[in-house]
């Protein structure tokens, strides 16, 4: 019985949330972000993870070998394509912050401080 | 809310998620114990029906290929997003920057070569071998990001103008999107693989996956370039007038 893996995806995601939540510079609270999208990767791949199986690609593997699963594979690609963008997406609101406000501070944001 | 009663309530609500997490997690299948049906359905199917090696590859670009346009949608978007964002007129004015040692160029360059070689290769055997359009298009934009930092942010302004840059990442996006109606005029569904399955694991496989696969790639790399190139263009420019 391992679980392991399932446990680190878990605390990826709370502590990329505390990051989130604690974070006092909107560059930080994007990486933080990217943290917890971490978290989906591992929880994904490990899903699909068979003992003893090969990645599927059969190139001089004979089909039926055991491989893990392709699915989740590609949902990772998908994840990771979509984390770049939604991170260069908020690198780029911080800078437009930055340029209006003179702060990354997410406290220090008017209108925003909670 | 001040910042200690936020994290207080943080921490409660955080135990709370934590502990329904954990509970959740254990009730999945065993680690290494796997047994989801779909997966192995198309790991027992996929070489046979389609000749294609790599059984990732042709998950993204065949099977679950509506899913990838969605995908493609979604970065385009998203570059559009950072694009207009951080557009301003551009100012032609550039700082001088160039590296000026001739061994860091010439390794420089070397590296570039080979860097774009590598791209294209994953690129071109992504349905075969390990690889394919999203993995080898970022590589292949990494070459261009190469030449600013082993040459200039000049060289590099000048190798990839903005212009052909965004068409090229349009025509990517727009190609994978017209491929789809392709398939549904000569096969009756939406991305339905079109063209002949030709030879496993050759370059000539899979049929229509290549025609997507190079799609995606010339979105993905355009796309990472356009990424660069505005990033690159706020922190090259206006150093000078952010520190007055």
């Amino acid at each position: 019985m391992t679980y392991l893996p399932y446990a680190v995806a878990a605390w990826l995601f709370l502590v990329g949330l505390y990051g989130v939540v604690s974070s006092r510079n909107l560059i930080h609270l994007a990486l933080c972000l990217s943290v917890m999208q971490s978290a989906t990767y591992v929880l994904l791949l490990a899903v699909g993870y068979k003992n003893k199986a090969t990645a599927p690609i059969f190139r001089g593997i004979p089909v039926g070998h055991p491989a893990v699963d392709p699915v989740v594979q590609a949902l990772t690609l998908t994840d990771i394509v979509v984390s770049v963008t939604v991170v260069a997406l908020i690198l780029a609101l911080a800078l437009d912050v930055h340029k209006q406000g003179h702060t990354v501070d997410p406290d220090h944001i008017a209108g925003m401080s909670g | 809310m001040n910042r200690t009663v936020r994290l207080g309530l943080f921490a409660i609500s955080a135990a709370g998620l934590a502990a329904l997490l954990f509970w959740s997690l254990i009730g999945l299948p065993d680690f290494g114990h796997y047994h989801w049906p779909y997966g192995k359905l198309l790991n027992a199917v996929a070489v046979n029906e389609r000749h294609t090696t790599n059984v990732v590859g042709v998950t993204v670009f065949d099977y679950r290929g509506f899913d990838t346009l969605g995908e493609e949608f979604i970065l385009f978007t998203a570059v559009v997003g950072v694009s207009l964002l951080l557009r301003k007129d551009r100012d032609e004015r550039v700082l001088r920057d160039p590296v000026r040692s001739d061994g860091v160029r010439l390794l420089g360059m070397l590296t570039v070569a080979a860097v774009l070689v590598l791209g294209l290769w994953v690129v071109a055997f992504g349905y075969v071998t390990p690889g394919g359009g999203f993995q080898g298009g970022v590589v292949l934009a990494g070459a261009f990001l190469l030449v600013y930092l082993a040459g200039s942010y000049g060289d590099f302004e000048a190798l990839t103008p903005h212009t052909p840059v965004e068409i090229a990442e349009a025509l990517g996006a727009g190609a994978f999107a017209v491929l789809g109606f392709v398939g549904l005029a000569y096969e009756g569904a939406y991305l339905r693989n079109f063209l002949g399955i030709g030879d496993t694991g050759t370059l000539y496989s899979g049929g229509s996956v290549a025609l997507l696969n190079w799609a995606t790639a010339i979105e993905v790399t355009a796309a990472m370039v356009v990424l660069f190139s505005e990033f690159l263009n706020v922190y090259m420019v206006p150093v000078a007038d952010w520190r007055t």
